[in-house]
This record gives C-alpha cells, structure tokens and sequence, in this order.
C-alpha cells in the first residue's frame, strides 16, 4: 500500500502527516540512542550531550517561533534561558531535602517556564512596539540586563528574613546562600536527564506545530506576511505577536530549567547566556530553515553534536558556521538568486516536459504501428 | 569632586570613541537602512592590523593606523558588496540583518583563528600626562588626543557632508533612494563610499579604543559595537551631531555608573538607556520623525 493511500485510510491531511513524521524522527532518534547505550555504543561523553543538545533543540524550536512565523528576529531567548535556570534552580535549591525529586523537578519545570512567559510578556510589551532592527537590539539589550542583573545578585535566606542585595553579606546564624553574585547557584540537583528532555521537547514540538497550523497561527504568519494587510482585515496585531512571543519566551525558559538541573554550578556568564548564545541558536534556526520547525530540531543536534565528535574541527567550526549562514541567506533571500533560481526551475521543467512528450509520442507511434 | 572631574573627563574620553563608532552606524543606518551588525568587528580588525604592523613589524605607530584605515576601509567595502549588497532589495529586512551577524561571526573567528585567543596588549603611543589643580587631577594625553580626534572627525565630516557633491549624494540617498537614482546619482557608489568611511572611523576608534584600554582580544569590538549602537540610537539615527551627543553622553554614564553605583550592573544600566529611549522617544534626541506610508 502507497504511503498516500494510507494516510487517507487513516483520514490525515497533510500537515498532520508532516508533523507525525517529525514526532517519529525524534522518537526514533530517542529509541536509537537507548539501544546503543544498552548495548554499550555511547560513551560517557556522548552521554554528556544528549541533554544540551536537546535543550539546544528546544530553544531552537521556540527561537523559530519568534523568528520564522512571527517573523521578528530576537537576540534575548538566551536571557530566557536564564530567567528559567535561574528561578527554578531556586526552587529546587529550597525544597532540595523537602520534597521528593520527582514532583520537586515538575513544579521546578513549571516555574522555571512561568517565569520566563511572565518576563517575555513583560518585555513583549514595549519590544513588540518596535520593528525588525531595532526590536533585534532591544531583546538584546533585555537579554544582556538578565544576564548581568543575575550575575551581580546576591540572594539568601537566614534568622533575620530574607535578604536581596546587590552588595555581598553574611549569612547570620543557620540560613543559606542561594545566589551568590557571580558565583551563581550552587548545588542545583541533577535531576534533567535524556527522557524527561526528550518528552519536552516532543512536548515543544505539538505545542508549537498545533499552533502553527491553527487559526491563531495563521494570524500570527500573515502578520509577518504584511502587517498592515492583516490589521486592515481585523487581526489584532499586538495579541497575536504577544501570544507567539510569551510561548517563545515560555518554552525557552523551560530548555533553561533543563540546562540549570544538568549542571551543579549555575552561573549567568556570557559563555552560557550572553548574547552570542542567542546568535548561536540563531544559527541553528537559520541552517535549519527559518520557519522549518523539524529543521531547527535536525539543526540544533547536528551542529552541536558533530563539532563535539570532531575535535579537530573545532576551531574551525565557528568559521565554517559563519560562512555557511551568510551564503544561505544570500542564496535564500537576495533578489537575483531567487530569481536565478526560478528561471533555472523552469528551465528544467520545461526540459522534462519535452522530454515526457517525446517518450510519449514514441510510444504512442509504436502503438499505432502495431 | 575631584575624583568625579576624573571620572568625568574619563568619561568624555570613552564617549568620544563611542561617538566615533556610532557616526558610522548612523550613516550606514541612514543611508543603506541596514544595521551593519559586523561594524564592531571591523574595529577589532583595525585593531589587530595596527598591532601587526607596529609591534610585529616595527612600524611607525601613526603609518600603522594609517596602513589599518585603508585595511579596514577595504574590509568595509568588500563585505558591503559581497554580503550586503545582494540583499539589498529583499523582501524581508531580516535577511541583511541576520547575514550582518554572520559577518560579525565570520570576523570574529578568523581573528580567532589567525590571531589566537589571547589577548594582546598594547603599547600606548601617547605617554605624557597633564596636572591640573597641583597634582590632583592627572589627564592622560590620550584622553586628550581621544576627544580631540572626535571633534575634529565630526567637523569634517559636517563640512563634507555640507559643502561636497558625494557629502549631497548621501543625504539625497538617505531621504530617497528612488529620487537620488532619478537625479542621477549613482546609488550603488554612494553606499559603498558610506561604508567606507564608517570603516575608515572604526579603524580610527580602533586605535583609540586600544590605547585607552591596552587589551586586544577577537572579541573586542563586539561590546563597544554595540553600546556605540545604542549611542547612534540615543542621539537619534541617521543624525551626525545626535551620534555625538549620543556617545558622549553615554560614555560618561558608563563610566559614572561604573565608579557610584555597581561594575556589574554599568552595562545593564546602558541597555536600559537604550529601552527608555526607545519606548519615549524611538527618534532619539536629535533624529527626524518619519511616518510609515502605505
């Protein structure tokens, strides 16, 4: 049985079908690396990666959002990723012997992604006023104040109450230290392992590819079409582009509870969130194909994967990815290579086109020979 | 008092290097419509020559600035044709955007990758200092010459853009792409003499920012690109003298809130400048209103 014939027994249309497929390729992907770690195949380093590279994907998949259907380009997801580290690695540090880890690290995932939509609605509110460049450097800048806001903190509890300061102090009598300036959140559990990241992410995924194909995302794609089209037949721009931003900011907070509860010292350094990570998993979204959903998944593992199995590619790795995605968007988007690229097309099209008339008159020829 | 006159002569002096990046963010802005994202890679760049060519060479400090600017001016052309130019009229505006980042990284790791992460210190060219009031504020002659170099670049660039037929060009270019082209103006070379010149200045700002802070590193011009970024938009974009002003005044606030009020949280306190500007007066101090036509 044909694969079309299938998909109409079992009453599915297209997209559906394209959403399913990327489901099995995540699944199968999963399946894969738990035969081979059965069976012995993965190192202790590859299994090192399984989790940031899934996190990765997550936050690749949320940063598509903002960028392909919203159409607006974001350089502050990282900074979401540290608002959802950061508040849930407090979470988890306070009830750390008080509750059993389980439940602990599901309300930790709930906040840390709470905290994140409430700031990337916040935020969405002034930012979602401004357009194309200006909004880029804005989330950069709301980024960059996240991340140097939370390196400067100092945060804990003791007799006295709570403090919150900017300036160092000492811990008076029994209390803890929760985040100590730039020193972060130490002694976060390790609770994030491959499983539960995998379930996010196919969590992610159905979130953000039923939205895309619902009516809600068909408004929030014909803003980034024609903005003005679209306010001019009643879509109310400023909740549309809030409700994909605040799921975007959501779903990144919650890659960044992953990343908090896979390492035991979490600090706001530029090296995990500074803006060169937002560029980062910019680059993952626009190598995977800017509004591909599935891309930015095969993206974001690939790219974080191969340059860990190549070591000596490494320091060649930045260079290549630079290259690699200033020739993409020029092949994808200047004028005259999408014009090339058409005239090219028909070219062939019509090459083919000739070519099946011919077969077919030989054919038919023959026939009347006969 | 007396420590805060230092500080605020020092400053000015950032200021006045911020001032210099951000006169060429806001006239590439103002006339190709393009955040050039890689501009504060391109100071790294001139950097790195100067350092080359003084300290491995053994040139003279000014020849090598000078070798730098015309380095960097090429630098500024090459990438405007081979990148940008392409994408000039493509259908969305994120496409140059997210391209201009990939030349920041492309810039960033081939000094990477040809001078290696460490960092290079400079030797100052400029070693004589000024006492004022007995002794007790010390000037270092670079601060002087930094803020010096800037306003003499602003006064020519003012009587360029006055008193020169390709200074006209650019402002036809900048208020009307299509008109400019009518008139007869050549478009295309317009822009490539706009990115040059914002080059040639980041060159310049390059050497000013390596003898004010004497550590060299792939990643140096990125920060100071983009708080020069957010000087160009306080001052109002597109706006030679609100660059100026925008720098300067951002300047002094990094360094005062530096000194008074947290190290950490300065950078914080410059983006959130660029946020309020943004938010009450998106034109900035000295920009134009410009209304969206349907």
């Amino acid at each position: 049985m044909k694969v079309s014939n299938f998909s109409k027994l079992l009453k599915i249309s297209k997209t559906q079908k394209r959403n399913l497929i990327t489901y099995a390729i995540v699944i199968a992907f999963y399946l894969i690396i738990q035969i081979m770690d059965k069976t012995g195949h993965l190192s202790s380093h590859m299994k090192g990666l399984l989790v940031p590279m899934t996190y990765y994907s997550i936050v690749a998949v949320a940063l598509n959002l903002c960028v392909g259907i919203l159409g607006e380009l974001s350089l502050g997801h990282a900074g979401f990723m540290c608002i959802g580290a950061f508040s849930s690695s407090l979470f988890s540090l306070y009830f750390k012997e008080s509750m059993p880890a389980g439940i602990r690290f599901f309300i930790a995932l709930l906040i840390g992604t709470a905290m994140a939509a409430l700031l990337g609605f916040l935020i969405g509110i002034p930012v979602l006023r401004l357009k194309g460049d200006y909004l880029a450097i804005v989330t950069l800048a709301f980024g960059e104040i996240i991340k140097n806001i939370l390196a400067a903190v100092y945060f804990g509890y003791d007799e006295t109450g709570i403090h919150l300061s900017f300036k160092s102090f000492q811990i008076q009598g029994e209390g803890k230290m929760l985040i100590n300036g730039a020193m972060g959140i130490q002694g976060t559990p390790n609770n994030s392992n491959f499983t539960i990241a995998i379930v996010i992410l196919l969590l992610a995924l159905f979130i953000i590819q039923n939205l895309v194909n619902s009516r809600d995302g068909r408004a929030i794609m014909s803003i980034r079409d024609n903005r003005i089209a679209a306010e001019s037949i009643g879509i109310n721009i400023t909740k549309y582009k809030m409700l994909a931003f605040t799921i975007s900011a959501a779903i990144a907070g919650t890659s960044g509870v992953l990343f908090a509860h896979n390492t035991s010292t979490l600090t706001a350094s530029s090296t995990y969130f500074g803006y060169n990570v937002s560029i980062m998993i910019l680059v993952y979204v626009v190598l995977g194909g800017i509004g591909n959903i599935r891309g930015s998944v095969i993206a974001a593992s690939i790219l974080y994967i191969l340059p860990e199995m190549l070591r000596g590619l490494n320091s060649y790795r930045m260079l290549i990815y630079s290259i690699l995605l200033i020739i993409i968007m020029l092949v994808n988007w200047a004028p005259k290579a999408i014009e090339l690229r058409n005239k090219y097309f028909t070219i062939l099209k019509t090459k083919a086109l000739e070519l099946r008339d011919k077969c077919f008159s030989k054919i038919k020829r023959r026939f009347a020979k006969r | 008092m007396i420590n805060f006159l230092t500080y605020l002569i020092n400053g000015i002096s950032l200021g006045s290097i911020y001032a210099i990046i951000a006169l060429g963010y806001t006239m590439v802005y103002g006339i190709a419509k393009m955040l050039n994202f890689a501009h504060g890679d391109v100071i790294m760049i001139g950097g790195y020559l100067i350092y080359t060519f003084a300290t491995t060479y053994g040139m003279h400090p000014l020849l090598s600035i000078l070798i730098a600017i015309v380095g960097c001016t090429i630098l500024g052309i090459t990438t405007e044709k081979i990148a940008y130019k392409p994408l000039r009229n493509a259908s969305s505006n994120l496409a140059v955007l997210i391209t201009a980042i990939g030349v920041s990284y492309f810039l960033q790791n081939i000094a990477l990758l040809i001078f290696g992460a460490n960092t290079k210190s400079f030797s100052s060219v400029v070693s004589w200092k000024i006492q004022l009031l007995g002794g007790e504020v010390i000037i270092q002659g670079i601060t002087i010459v930094t803020i010096l170099t800037s306003l003499v670049i602003l006064l020519l660039l003012e009587l360029f853009i006055k008193f020169t037929k390709s200074g006209q060009a650019m402002l036809a270019v900048s208020e009307d792409k299509g008109a400019a082209t009518l008139m007869g103006i050549n478009v295309n070379r317009t822009i490539s003499l706009t990115f040059a010149i914002g080059s040639g200045l980041a060159a310049i700002a390059g050497a000013l920012l390596c003898s004010a802070y004497p550590t060299l590193t792939p990643y140096t011009g990125a920060m100071p690109g983009i708080k020069a970024f957010v000087a160009a938009v306080l001052g109002g974009i597109g706006s030679i003298p609100g660059a100026m002003i925008g720098g300067l005044l951002l300047g002094v606030v990094e360094i005062l809130s530096k000194r008074y009020i947290s190290t950490q949280l300065a950078d914080a306190i410059v983006f959130g400048i660029l946020i309020i500007i943004l938010l009450v007066k998106p034109t900035g101090l000295l920009g134009k209103n410009i209304q969206e036509k349907v």
